[in-house]
């Protein structure tokens, strides 16, 4: 089962600080414990929310986009893992692992085309299909 | 001894999460201090039994991992202590002089040391051609993959004691042959990996294509090896082949959600909804094939096969899939390692790039090869491709010859289906 890890904004993230040559060091192990063990499929540090936008939506389907930075710190995510391990048990114990000093990280589980249910129609089965096909001819090139 | 055994309790759950995650560390470092793989796994178990008794009083320690460590470190220094007591003993009975310098090797600190190649010198002793492979297979998911007895025996479909009695003698087989603790080098090398990434692949395909049973798929099989997989690539990031095979498994499994339909009947790569394919496996699957391209020299038959499972993952449709690449890379794979089941994949290949007729000339050039003679899957291609030339009869018949050679039920079934769809069995003289 796969998770994604997600690394909440703090002051010092949207404020964009660089971390310290030791906080890169243990992260950077941490990284590498994760790869090593076979867990991580995916992981990223995220910029500030100044320079991202939110696209807001109204009933009728039009959007207004909005520029960051956002006020709510603790909201925004500033970075996520993915990880497949095998069970709820064990993304939690690596979660624990992590070099944090305060802050905040939320697991919560992928969900995958099953747990869509009837929703996922042939049709859109056949879109997500096209898609993937060509974000895979993308990675491949 | 049993690895943790399943609980409702949440403590032992944590537990059980631990021990995959540390076990091979955990392991790897008591080998390398004790020299002996079966003393170090029962040291490791100690502490494991420790964690269940203890953790559920005292709380999940803050660091699992350390814990479990010092823990095992105690028991071993015990079992030190014992036998050079027992040792000293048998010398003085012996009336010979006990004045040799207390030989205790400093293993506290050693186990202290973190060594990064324990883990990968587990992998070579788990993997050792002295083994048999289902040994090898079975002490690589036991001690690399930290499953328990039950687990592997369910996995594999075997009962439970053959599982423990092949581990048990798997590690006595190591002590007696003096297998030493070691990356191995020179022309040794390379034999070594290959034992490895059979093993890591034979576990795959024990997942991925169930020779027997009602389960067409067993998924967890598939995403151990692929786990050891990644895990073995990282610790020889500069073998191509390792790459290879890992691009492989990413790939194969990136299809395990769509090879089976909603009531458990296999769907094979033509019909499968390649909107169910996994993406980022697909992702994974195709960096992994580049690092092995770019490691160097010419694609082995792992990466051969990558760049063929890596065709099928870029093409949105069968029709839109670069046959011509295929084939011309199953023509390189038949000639790094040829077999008679390459040389028919090569035929399916040939029929999709250039017509039935060029495919089914390669497929007939086979029928009279012994190793396929109860191989299923041949009248199953000769029976597609005489089928999309029109000869239902003779298809027809290929298909109930199939049927009949698969120890798969599902396939069986889909078989038998196939055959009834080209109309009923025409009876006359069939062909030698």
């Amino acid at each position: 089962m796969r998770f994604m890890v997600i690394v909440k904004g703090t002051e010092d993230t949207e404020k964009g600080v660089m971390p310290t040559e030791q906080e890169l060091t243990e992260m950077g192990a941490y990284n590498e414990e994760l790869v090593k063990a076979g867990v991580m499929l995916a992981g990223e540090g995220l910029l500030p929310s100044s320079k991202g936008a939110r696209v807001r939506f109204d009933e009728k389907g039009g959007s207004t986009v909005i520029d960051g930075p956002f006020a709510e710190t603790k909201e925004l995510v500033a970075g996520f893992w993915i990880l497949e391990v095998s069970s709820r048990e064990e993304v939690l114990e690596w979660v624990r692992k992590a070099p944090f000093r305060g802050g905040e990280v939320e697991v919560r589980q992928v969900a995958s085309a099953e747990d869509f249910g009837d929703a996922m129609t042939p049709e859109l089965r056949e879109q997500e299909d096209r898609l993937r096909a060509t974000s895979a001819a993308q990675h491949g090139s | 001894m049993t690895g943790p055994a399943p609980t409702a309790s949440a403590t032992h759950r944590v537990v059980d999460a631990v021990w995959r995650m540390e076990s091979a560390k955990l392991i790897g470092a008591l080998t390398r201090v004790t020299g002996d793989v079966g003393l170090a796994e029962e040291l490791a178990q100690d502490a494991l039994l420790a964690a269940l008794e203890q953790w559920p009083e005292s709380g999940i320690p803050a660091k699992p991992g350390a814990w479990l460590m010092a823990t095992a470190k105690h028991r071993a220094i015990d079992t030190f202590r014992r036998a050079e007591r027992l040792e000293r003993k048998t010398a003085e009975l012996g009336r010979e002089l006990a004045v040799r310098e207390s030989t205790e090797p400093d293993w506290a600190a050693a186990l202290d040391e973190v060594v990064e190649d324990d883990v990968l010198r587990l992998v070579f002793i788990s993997c050792h051609p002295v083994l048999s492979r289902e040994a090898r297979v079975a002490l690589t998911l036991r001690l690399i993959g930290g499953l328990a007895t039950d687990e592997i025996a369910r996995a594999f479909l075997v009962p439970e004691p053959t599982v423990a009695q092949r581990i048990v003698r798997a590690k006595r087989t190591l002590t007696a042959a003096h297998v030493p603790f070691e990356v191995p080098t020179g022309a040794d090398f390379t034999a070594r990996v290959s034992s490895v990434l059979e093993v890591l692949y034979l576990i795959f395909n024990e997942g991925y294509a169930a020779t027997s049973g009602e389960h067409w798929t067993r998924p967890a099989l598939c995403q151990e090896a692929l786990r050891l997989g990644r895990i073995v690539a990282e610790l020889l990031p500069g073998e191509s082949e390792v790459h290879g095979l890992v691009a492989l498994l990413e790939l194969q499994a990136s299809r395990l959600a769509a090879r089976t339909g909603p009531d458990g009947e296999p769907v094979l790569l033509g019909d499968q909804d390649r909107g169910r394919w996994d993406h980022v496996l697909i992702g994974r699957g195709l960096a992994a094939l580049r690092r092995a391209e770019r490691s160097g020299g010419a694609l082995g038959p792992y990466a051969l096969q990558a760049a063929i499972a890596a065709c099928h993952a870029r093409a949105g449709s069968v029709e839109q899939t670069d046959w011509p690449r295929i084939a011309a890379l199953y023509d390189a794979l038949a000639q790094l390692a040829p077999s008679p089941v390459v040389e028919l994949n090569r035929a399916v290949a040939v029929s999709r790039a250039y017509g039935a007729a060029a495919g089914l000339e390669l497929a007939d050039a086979l029928t009279d090869v012994p190793a396929l003679r109860g191989y299923h899957l041949l009248p199953s291609v000769r029976g597609d491709l005489l089928e999309q030339l029109g000869r239902s009869a003779e298809a027809g018949a290929e298909f109930r010859r199939a049927a009949s050679l698969t120890r798969n039920e599902r396939e069986r079934e889909l078989l038998l289906d196939r055959a009834a769809a080209c109309g009923p069995a025409v009876p006359g003289p069939r062909e030698p």
